[in-house]
């Protein structure tokens, strides 16, 4: 009799206990992100596609155009071509087929100068293959834009010196253009393209 | 004279009819929205966000949804059971408003026999439950409904037997008696027990978590409503949260004073402490989760109706004595 007694206090004490726990949480804030609405901070150790790290001194990127990194790259997604300004080389075309990245982080890793970073974007879903192919010279120049800062142009090849300037603007026009032919058809599109994934990822930052 | 009395009484009647439909729908599509809302926040949700000002109006979207859905009637069924089976169980929910004194002098009609008429008409919901199972033709539908009859059976009795503890101490079946007997103090101070045990047993006869063996989704489908689509689905649904209102509604005229309430006009009385209840039962059912059977029955058999038989007869000492 007393065990019957003290089973059904028991087990009333646990319900009660229980209620109290479900109460406290009914008062307590909710958690939900209403998404398209809200956002949540992405954490600091969030591997989006790479991007060009803005250099707050200069105000552009401090790619040199070493192309170590496309050659690092294990599964060679980085196209990026560079052209010679005066003495430096600069990168005139950066793009990377991101459905092929695995975010080892050896790009990364291997740039001389730390120019790459991974972005916090996480809004990726395209309706087709073309729109992973991420345009990472575009994405830096609608960066600055926001920023307000002077826009990187893509730079035109200079001649070095003036007796070579009749010779060479033909060899270095033709290069870019064959080695183009051997991309495969998405990074032949890619130049046109940057601007669609670039603006929604542009809103993102902001908010 | 007769005739005009009778006259005016069908008037009332008629009016009596509408208001209760308009009270069953209105009361239902708040209670679903109310449900969806206690459970979003009990589990740090928003719940439905989208539709009217916090989804306010979800449950009218969703009703005219049911309202275009095709209905299904499966080639096997017993048809003319099935489909009577969801106006079978609608009836006693609309029988069971018309001795409800929602305040003093709202109620259709003021029976001396209130309490029986409610609780004799909603044991026909058990029927339909039964009749909808087995009329269905589906396994899990009959498994639903022979539970159903079980925990019903197991349940109606300590119902029954708790209200009688305070049916003893007014002297009568009429409801608008009990309530005026509460005039000084409510009865769930007077008797704590037999009110804790009518809303486990009203949880237990409403179908409700942690008592919803009948439909439980993660064995039985849907249980007896299996095969049922669009509107008569609708009114099943429909009978549950319209069921729910009325056993809160009874808690509230037996234990908690009716419509007696400082200030307020008593309609409104009324209606704050019955979806106060009905917040309690929403709270069990996000809290605790679904018993089995076996326990059940125990819960009912070895624990409720002996405690409320202990009740009925000291309370019957008590009053003796006093
Ligand atoms: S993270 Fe790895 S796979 Fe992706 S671009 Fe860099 S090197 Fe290539
Ligand atoms: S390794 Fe760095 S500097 Fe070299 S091309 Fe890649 S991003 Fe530019």
């Amino acid at each position: 009799m007393t065990s019957y007694v003290k089973e059904i206090l028991t087990g009333f004490y646990s319900l009660l206990a229980g209620m109290g726990v479900t109460i406290r949480y009914f008062v307590k804030p909710i958690v939900t992100v209403q998404y398209p609405r809200e956002k949540l901070q992405m954490s600091p150790a969030y591997r989006g596609h790479t991007e060009f790290v803005l250099d707050p001194e200069t105000q552009t990127h401090r790619c040199i155009a070493c192309e170590l990194c496309s050659r690092t790259c294990p599964s060679q997604l980085i196209h990026l071509e560079g052209v010679k300004v005066g003495k430096k080389k600069l990168p005139s075309k950066y793009v990377i087929e991101y459905h092929l990245c695995s975010l080892c982080g050896l790009c990364v890793e291997v740039c001389p100068t730390q120019a790459l970073q991974f972005s916090k974007e996480y809004r990726l879903a395209g309706y087709s293959r073309q729109d992973a192919v991420i345009d990472v010279f575009a994405r830096m120049q609608a960066q600055q834009r926001r920023l307000g800062w002077p826009v990187t142009p893509i730079p035109e090849p200079q001649p070095e010196a003036e007796g070579e300037a009749e010779a060479k603007p033909k060899p270095a026009k033709a290069k870019p253009a064959a080695k183009k032919a051997e991309k495969p058809a998405e990074a032949e599109a890619a130049p046109a393209a940057p601007e669609t994934p670039a603006t929604p990822a542009e809103e993102e930052e902001k908010s | 004279m007769a005739t005009a009395a009778q006259s005016v009484s069908i008037f009332g009647m008629i009016a009596g009819l509408i208001g209760v439909m308009a009270l069953v729908a209105v009361n239902a599509l708040f209670l679903i929205w109310m449900e969806r809302k206690v459970s979003a926040h009990m589990q740090l949700r928003p719940g439905p966000m989208e539709v009217g000002w916090h989804g306010a109006i979800q449950t009218i979207a969703d009703a005219l949804k049911l309202l275009g859905k095709e209905l299904i009637t499966p080639r096997d069924v017993d048809k003319p059971v099935y489909l009577a089976a969801p106006i079978v169980i609608f009836l006693p929910v609309l029988v069971s408003f018309l001795v409800i004194p929602f305040s003093q002098n709202l109620i259709i009609r003021d029976m001396n026999v209130g309490v029986l008429l409610i609780l004799s008409f909603a044991a026909l919901t058990v029927l339909a439950i039964l009749m909808a199972g087995w009329a269905s033709n589906n396994k899990y539908a009959v498994f639903g409904a022979i539970r159903s009859v079980a925990q019903n059976v197991a349940y109606e009795i300590p119902l029954l037997i708790t209200l009688m503890s305070v049916i003893l101490m007014v002297g009568s079946f009429r409801l608008t008696d009990i309530v005026a007997a509460q005039s000084r103090i409510w009865f769930v101070f007077l008797q704590p027990i037999a009110f804790i045990l009518y809303i486990i047993c009203a949880t237990a006869e409403t179908n409700r978590a942690p008592f919803d063996l009948p439909e439980a989704e993660s064995e039985l489908v849907a249980g007896f409503h299996t095969e049922y689509s669009g509107m008569r689905f609708a009114l099943f649904f429909l009978a549950e949260y319209t069921n729910m209102f009325i056993v809160a509604a009874l808690a509230t005229i037996f234990f908690l004073g009716g419509w007696r309430g400082p200030f307020l006009p008593g309609i409104v009385w009324f209606l704050i402490k019955v979806y106060a209840i009905i917040f309690l039962i929403m709270w069990f059912r996000w809290t605790f989760p679904r018993v089995r059977f076996d326990q059940l029955i125990t819960l009912s058999w070895k624990i409720l109706i002996p405690l409320a038989l202990a009740n009925l007869i000291v309370t019957a000492f008590v009053l003796k004595l006093v």
